[in-house]
């Protein structure tokens, strides 16, 4: 059975570009970039190559540029950092939002045991924060905003550069998540405010195991690994150069293509939604317009998402749900809980992203394939059973 | 899929006994829609042997064949025999389920207690 891979946000297969480059690297410059003969100088060359190509991707510096394993580690190291910051001068208060990647959330939470304060911003129904938040949240003591430039479940693309420039004119350092955003969408780090921001290289076809984190200099970065002086002494360890110079590759790639891509993916969303949206009982998750380009996703009443990810895989479609039971816990995605869905409409979700090298043939097939799988699970759902014969009302 | 055994992609790709039992002498349900699962069972009680079961159920893939493997190993049983069901027992059915999924099972086991429950209300209602 040929698949439908449509669940993009999860990861990305590899571009050819960035396979050939990765594999040409292993082949051809294979030595240690510290190492003072030539192979390991060579070395050293693509990697300041692919440096420089990621800072002008992103608008920055190449040495505003430290390659890391991913786009968490980024974000745990962009964080750390601020907070060191901020301590030093009595300022432990940290502004975030209840939807930000676990990656963020998490490192607050240890933030948190150590004596920071979190304000975590509530998230409209539409699955947006408004820098008019940020600016009532901010106080003499705020070190940090992180809000992420696009959220991985829902697609919901944030005003950054607004929150950016209230975060400069108010002497806060302001971190953004960008993991789903590189390579989507132009990102010019000087242009939008953006003191700190992490990618990810395989959310945009590039190899698993590297990412960035843009630090704007003069920001003093804390080391998560300690040893060598590799990336001017912020991150030990010896340089995964072929994945980094694939990184460098693929988002170069991607950004090349992203006007022509955005107006693929942006029919192709449009039809799911409208497609979608017929299954009765069912609504979109996240902001109708200012959403990613490829990212759909809906809850359905009466039914749990994993049995609905189950099948859809039994029909060639890879998907990703929030449901709790694709997460090992009871509670369903703290995302959709975060943007008000209830925990009985949270556990019957999808999340379909999509990518350039998904076809218009293909979305007919997808909604097919969910209405079936919708209308199968609700005949055996009590809960369905009993919203249909009216004993409990429907909430959407 | 690695995720689950066969059996259990088996009981949840085609589950026995799914439906409703429209005069069924009995009905049980357990769980709830915040938790992401629940499970109703349906029995046809005659002489203390269960001569029919079904089950509905909203949940996730484990939920659905932990309640089709349940409702087999009960069907035709004696409600004796029924209540010394355990969740181990259709764990055990389903050749395992991952360790996070076991309540899964827990929640089958407690469906037809309650579906019993409910029978030995109904019978002493009537009498």
């Amino acid at each position: 059975m040929a698949k439908i891979y449509a669940d993009n946000a999860a990861t990305t297969k590899m571009s050819r570009r960035a396979i050939d480059t990765m594999v040409k690297c292993m082949e051809e410059y294979y030595g240690n970039p510290s190492s003072l003969y030539e192979v390991g100088q060579e070395a050293q060359e693509k990697l300041t190559e692919a440096r420089e190509k990621v800072a002008r991707l992103l608008g920055c510096e190449a040495r505003e540029i430290i390659f890391t394993s991913g786009g968490s580690e980024a974000d745990n190291q962009a964080i750390i950092s601020a907070a060191k910051l901020g301590a030093k001068k009595d300022k432990k208060h940290i502004i975030s939002t209840a939807f930000e990647h676990h990656a963020v959330l998490h490192t607050l939470n240890k933030l948190e045991k150590e004596g920071f304060e979190v304000t975590l911003l509530d998230v409209h129904e539409n699955g947006l924060v408004t820098p008019e938040q940020v600016e009532e949240a901010i106080r003499p003591d705020t070190c940090l905003v992180t809000i992420m430039y696009a959220n991985n479940e829902i697609g919901t693309i944030q005003p950054i550069k607004e929150i950016g420039k209230i975060c400069k004119e108010k002497g806060v350092l302001f971190h953004t998540d960008a993991v789903q955003v590189a390579g989507q969408l132009h990102i010019d780090v000087k242009e939008q405010n953006i003191d700190m921001l992490s990618i990810s290289a395989h959310k945009f076809h590039g190899p698993k195991g590297a990412g960035a984190l843009y630090a704007r200099k003069g920001i003093v970065i804390t080391n998560l690994i300690e040893g060598g002086a590799q990336e001017r002494g912020k991150r030990a360890g010896t340089e995964n150069v072929p994945a980094i110079c694939a990184m460098a590759e693929a988002l170069e790639e991607a950004c090349e293509k992203i006007e022509k891509k955005t107006a693929k993916l942006l029919e192709m969303r449009e039809v799911l939604i409208e497609g979608i949206s017929k299954i009765p009982h069912s609504i979109l998750n996240g902001d109708k317009e200012k959403r990613l380009p490829g990212n759909v996703h809906f809850c359905f009443e009466g039914i749990e998402g994993e049995a609905l990810l189950l099948l859809m895989d039994d029909k060639g479609i890879c998907a990703s749900s929030g449901s709790a039971c694709t997460s090992g816990s009871l509670d369903p995605s703290h995302v959709l809980l975060a943007i008000g869905r209830p925990h009985e409409i949270a556990h019957g979700s999808i999340r379909l992203s999509l990518s350039e090298e998904n076809t218009m043939e293909e979305m007919p097939k997808i909604i097919k394939a969910l209405e079936e799988v919708v209308t199968y699970l609700r005949r055996i759902s009590p809960v369905w059973r009993d919203l249909e014969q009216g004993k409990v009302e429907h909430i959407i | 899929m690695a995720l689950y055994s066969e059996q259990v992609m088996d009981h949840f790709r085609n589950p026995r006994n799914l439906g409703a039992i429209e005069d069924a002498d009995a009905i049980g349900e357990v769980g709830n829609a915040t938790c992401g699962d629940i499970m109703r069972i349906y029995l046809k009680i005659n002489d203390e042997v269960i001569t029919d079961i079904k089950f509905e159920t909203f949940g996730c893939g484990s939920a659905i064949a932990s309640s089709s493997m349940a409702t087999e190993l009960i069907k035709g049983k004696t409600i004796s025999e029924a209540l010394a069901l355990t969740n181990k027992a259709v764990t055990e059915a389903l050749g395992g389920l991952p360790a996070h999924k076991i309540h899964c099972s827990v929640l089958a086991e407690e469906a037809i207690q309650a579906a019993i429950e409910d029978y030995r209300k109904r019978q002493e209602s009537k009498n």
